[in-house]
């Protein structure tokens, strides 16, 4: 929450490809690109509502058993089950 | 004059603590329904408050925010609006909020404010944000939103007293002023505008401690580590079936002879006759046969309410997802079809979480094959009647190992039909998302627990009452006449229309083993699952007289033979002649083409699980 502006020189990446015990901060939403089965509206303003807005600070805490799949995302003091499929749409840095 | 009834609604997201806070208001002053035209459940409840000012208070299904993406939602958004028909528009919105979490609740409070209605935000389990270490400045809170702020305490006695207060204060101004109503679904950037807003007021008035919730942290390594977590929900569901079976033996056995007693008591007192033989075979033994099985579906319900509030449901989901998706499921399908255990109507209602249509449908048509509790009673009278009660390696019961089995038979056919569905029948699918939040883990509260249990109970009592007693009713009076003729050799039964519809069926039953009672058991068995054992009761008590009432179990033990019984117990994992499952389905699937699939599909796989498996074990020479 604290800072919404990120640095340029940080390397951005999109949350479905983070490990678990990866943290960092959401750098934007990219709904789009994801290929969920939701429209991109849907899956923004989704992930909007639990929370996942620029600057907030992601934690991967738990990642499923098959494929590593879904994963547990602490965002800011809320804990957050979501695929790797949409966590896709998150970038963070 | 009386003070106008005052209606007050609770919102709040899915974890909130609203129903406690709702349970705390109205103790066992609840009703639950449908609202008209869907089958999303309606928990009303009314109450007084200090200065004896009768309120009325619904609770309104967890919602992140008032766009209403799925029937749930919708009735929480047009229930706030005032555009759900038949409700009054609340004079009182509670926006309810778990005090250690206020970050989405906070946003959903500026989405409300926007509807105009009278508001008040309730910051529920103060107690345990303040002993992790949140502080809140509830003033500040207050003036920033510009609407009262009160802090509770639902599961504390008198951990509601400030929020009645506040509600009275407001009630007494009534009507309590309100603005036009200038809601309109938020654009995506309108809620990112928001939830920035919601973040800079929570910034300004809490502090949270620098270390997350760790006891949470700690169990979740736990139960949500790949191997062990898989492990911890099988030995969770394992218990939960042992516990269905033994512990509810005592009390079953004390409702069982309870009503034998009552049954011969009328015996003794009334003279012999039709109205003897009808309260006595008819509706004692009937209906008691059905109550006898309270016990276990308290106990199951016990269950599904403690994993609830203790926040386990969504980790069974989140472990749970990628494998339910290897059979077409959804994640969120495990919660529905872990409430089918109980009984799928509840099951198939709850599916309305899952918002994408297929993954619903799906779910929906498999939910009938979670062992609901009402076959409870049809799989105890026949394990008990045919399967030993010994040890195996020492510990486990054998008669609740034959129940486990049936149990994962049911959900092994529902995996496959599943798949099924999805290979055949909804190839171009994509898979719906799985967002689920995990809310930190809580002690479940007793009292929380009773009166949730309670409910349930009580419209199982109330179902037993009215459908089944009605159902007993019709199957004695099938049973029962025409009168034999005079001077009949056999047993009355045997001349009545129960027996001829029986018969007429028998010839299609035939090849799974099936006699004539059964087939005339099964007839009132589309009312209610449970209700086959009654009318078994019925069918039996009638022939054999008041002993053969006492005890069933033994009765068929002598009338059956052991490829007939596993026969009937294969037919029950599937069973699928309930006609209240079936009237939901068409309800909630609007269509009566996926309720007549349901029903064939399930009759197909009843009828050949049956055949197959009378035939194997007459093989071995069980027939």
């Amino acid at each position: 929450m604290s800072s919404t502006k990120q640095t340029d020189a940080r390397i951005t990446m999109p949350l479905g490809l983070a490990k678990r015990g990866y943290s960092g901060v959401v750098h934007h939403l990219a709904a789009a690109d994801a290929n969920s089965a939701l429209s991109a509206i849907e899956l923004e303003s989704r992930l909007i509502e639990l929370g996942f807005v620029e600057g907030a600070k992601v934690e991967v805490l738990h990642e499923g058993i098959v494929g590593r799949d879904p994963i547990a995302v602490r965002i800011e003091n809320v804990t957050i089950a979501v695929r790797r499929r949409e966590a896709m749409a998150i970038i963070v840095a | 004059m009386e003070a106008p009834l005052m209606h007050l609604a609770l919102v709040g997201t899915p974890n909130s603590g609203k129903t406690s806070l709702f349970n705390a208001l109205t103790g066992s002053r609840q009703k639950v329904a449908n609202y008209p035209g869907v089958t999303v459940e309606r928990k009303e409840g009314s109450f007084v408050t200090p200065l004896g000012r009768q309120l009325s208070v619904v609770d309104l299904p967890g919602t992140y925010s008032l766009r209403g993406r799925s029937p749930d939602e919708e009735i929480t958004r047009d229930v706030v609006l005032g555009r759900a028909a038949g409700e009054p528009l609340p004079d009182l919105v509670l926006c309810v909020a778990d005090s250690t979490n206020l970050r989405l609740t906070v946003r959903l409070v500026l989405e409300l404010k926007r509807t105009g209605r009278p508001l008040m935000l309730v910051l529920n389990m103060f107690d345990i944000a303040t002993r992790r270490g949140v502080t809140v400045d509830v003033a500040q809170l207050s003036e920033r939103l510009d609407i009262p702020v009160v802090t509770s305490i639902a599961v504390r006695k008198g951990g509601t007293s400030e929020l009645l207060r506040r509600t009275d204060e407001l009630a007494a101004q009534a009507p309590i002023p309100m603005q036009q109503n200038l809601w309109q679904p938020l654009t995506v950037a309108e809620l990112r505008a928001t939830q920035r807003e919601a973040d800079r007021i929570i910034a300004a008035t809490i502090s949270l401690p620098a270390k997350p919730n760790t006891w949470t942290a700690r169990i979740d390594a736990v139960v949500l580590h790949p191997l062990a977590g898989l492990a911890i929900l099988a030995l969770i569901l394992f218990v939960m079936f042992q516990a269905v079976f033994a512990w509810a033996q005592p009390l079953m056995e004390l409702l069982s002879s309870a009503f034998a007693s009552l049954g011969l008591l009328v015996h003794d007192t009334l003279p012999t006759g039709l109205l003897q033989n009808f309260l006595q075979n008819g509706v004692i033994s009937g209906v008691g046969s059905v109550i006898v099985f309270l016990p276990q579906i308290v106990i199951v319900f016990l269950f599904i309410l403690l994993l609830e509030d203790f926040g386990y449901m969504a980790r069974a989901a989140f472990l749970m997802d990628r494998i339910m998706g290897g059979a077409g499921l959804h994640g969120r399908a495990f919660i529905p079809l872990l409430s089918s255990f109980a009984c799928a109507i509840p099951g198939i209602m709850a599916t309305r979480v899952i918002d994408n249509r297929r993954d619903r449908l799906t779910t929906i048509l498999i939910a009938p094959l979670m062992t609901c509790s009402a076959r409870i009673p049809v799989y105890t009278l026949i394990i008990s009647a045919f399967i030993p009660a010994r040890q195996i390696w020492g510990w486990v019961d054998l008669r609740g190992l034959v129940m486990f089995g049936l149990y994962a038979a049911g959900i092994a056919s529902a995996l496959g039909v599943s798949f099924v569905i999805k290979f055949f029948m909804l190839r171009d699918y994509a898979p719906a998302p799985f967002m689920l939040e995990l809310p930190d883990y809580k002690m479940p509260r007793a009292r929380s627990i009773a009166i949730g249990v309670y409910t349930r109970a009580k419209m199982f009592l109330q179902r037993a009452g009215t459908t089944i007693f009605s159902m007993m009713v019709l199957i004695w009076f099938l049973a029962s006449f025409p009168l034999p003729p005079a001077g009949a050799q056999d047993p009355a039964i045997n001349y009545s229309l129960a027996a001829m519809i029986g018969k007429t069926l028998q010839p299609l039953l035939a090849p799974l083993g099936f006699n004539w009672q059964i087939a005339v058991a099964l007839i009132p068995g589309m009312a209610a699952r449970e209700v086959a054992v009654a009318a078994l009761g019925t069918v039996y008590a009638i022939e054999g007289g008041k002993e053969a009432a006492d005890q069933i179990g033994q009765v068929l033990a002598t009338k059956w033979s052991l490829a007939t019984a596993l026969s009937l117990l294969a037919w029950y994992i599937f069973a699928p002649q309930c006609a209240s499952t079936l009237a939901v389905i068409r309800r909630e699937t609007g269509s009566w083409k996926w309720m007549a699939i349901t029903f064939a599909y399930m009759f197909a796989l009843a009828y050949a699980a049956s055949f197959a498996t009378y035939n194997i074990a007459r093989s071995f020479g069980a027939g």
